[in-house]
């Protein structure tokens, strides 16, 4: 248990993925204007990597791992080299269908997030996320933990920054550095405040 | 013709730049420039699928029904990924590590997901190619430059060959080592689109509120 609450800490702040990796940096940069479309966002993302860091888990250790087809009798077969068209596949299948179940049962969450589900899919978190639970080996628990840890740090991330560009738009810019330019140096500052975590270990 | 497929080639160097103009592709770009090697085979990763899924794309355009084109290119474009990713860890297995999930990565990276739907959709496959190949040099051209900084500043080497030589090797530089860390790359990015953006006027954005100036009486 603890290794599970220290692994979420080090997804949440340490190894932020918005800010430590660079993952999901166009929506992050593009959908961060304000302060309530970037909350929604920031849940939707977290909603769909919690699903998809364990179903990708599963279908790594049950169908692509070195020996994974053992049950099916064919111990010979090894085949990660598939990984990535499956994860896309598996991410976009689950967002198609995490949408059409929102749409019918829970229409007014749907209404809210509906413009930033089909845009999920391209998300490179969600897909980095699949990547860095397959690079760093977890077993099932890991993976869930690691899933909703790391969508709750982006949802952070993105969030936080809403807040600082909506004060920002008011102080006077050099005008290269207007719009895109400021957000990236602010986004630079936000990130060497992130890494003043890296010593916490649980 | 060929005045008009140079176009293609060179506009997206920096006139469009898929980077400081279109904001595309910033996702796995920023990690990967902390040494010139592992930026420079990103590049040519980037350059090559940007290159081939737009000709392939605009190959089957015709083809490929409206409903599910996304699908489609998604396809195309991480069956590149993954020939990409298995040529480099066949034949620069180091730098494959220091990738890590980055070449992966390449599948969600919007540059390719835009030109494709952008462009290919719509040009002839060789159009297309000339216009994916742009846009992955506009790319690399950024990336390169970060790198240059980083590394330079960073560690004083280039491409791993000492330029500056660094105090802890009895040299006289002393090594920037925030510039080998995730923030220094939003800084120097920031910093190039400024610099882009005072040469070209063009790009500056509109300002959301006007500062009221003080008037001297």
């Amino acid at each position: 248990m603890e290794a599970l609450i220290s692994l979420a800490v080090k997804a949440i702040f340490v190894e932020n993925l918005a800010l430590s990796f660079f993952l999901g940096m166009c929506t992050f940069i593009a959908v961060s204007k304000k302060i309530s479309t970037a909350i929604g966002l920031g849940i939707s993302v977290m909603i769909v990597q919690s699903i998809t860091v364990p179903a990708n888990n599963i279908i790594l250790s049950y169908l692509l791992k070195p020996g994974a087809l053992a049950w099916a009798g064919f111990p010979d077969v090894d085949l990660t080299f598939l990984g990535l068209i499956s994860y896309i596949g598996v991410i976009a299948a689950l967002v198609q269908i995490l949408e059409m179940i929102l749409d019918k049962y829970f229409p007014p969450l749907y209404n809210a997030l509906g413009i930033f589900l089909p845009l999920i899919t391209v998300n490179c978190a969600i897909l980095g996320g699949s990547l860095f639970m397959v690079e760093r080996d977890y077993n099932f628990s890991e993976a869930t933990t690691y899933g909703i840890a790391s969508g709750f740090g982006w949802a952070l991330a993105i969030a936080t920054m809403a807040g600082v560009r909506e004060k920002l738009k008011y102080s006077d810019i050099p005008d290269g550095l207007q719009g895109l330019g400021i957000t990236f140096i602010t986004a630079g500052l936000m990130a060497m405040a992130f890494m003043c975590f890296s010593g916490v270990k649980l | 013709m060929s005045q008009t497929r140079k176009q293609l080639l060179v506009d997206p160097l920096v006139d469009n730049n898929p980077i400081t103009l279109q904001v595309l592709g910033i996702c796995s770009a920023l990690a990967v420039t902390s040494s010139l090697n592992v930026a420079f085979v990103m590049s040519l990763a980037v350059i090559a699928v940007t290159g081939f899924s737009s000709l392939f794309i605009s190959f089957l355009r015709n083809y490929i029904p409206n409903s599910i084109r996304i699908i489609v290119q998604m396809v195309i474009i991480a069956s590149l990924v993954i020939l990409v990713d298995q040529i480099i860890k066949a034949y620069a297995y180091e730098i494959s590590k220091t990738l890590s999930v980055f070449v992966g990565l390449i599948i969600t990276n919007c540059i390719v997901m835009g030109r494709a739907e952008a462009f290919a959709m719509k040009n002839t496959p060789f159009n297309s190619f000339v216009d994916g190949v742009g846009n992955g040099l506009g790319y690399s051209l950024l990336l390169m430059c970060v790198g240059v900084v980083r590394e330079l500043f960073g560690s004083g080497t280039l491409f791993g060959i000492t330029i500056l030589d660094p105090v802890n090797n009895g040299g006289w530089y002393v090594p920037n080592g925030l510039l080998l860390l995730p923030p220094s790359a939003f800084f120097i990015i920031g910093f190039l689109i400024w610099g882009v953006r005072s040469w070209k006027k063009s790009q500056v954005e509109a300002r959301e509120y006007k500062i009221q100036s003080l008037e001297v009486h």
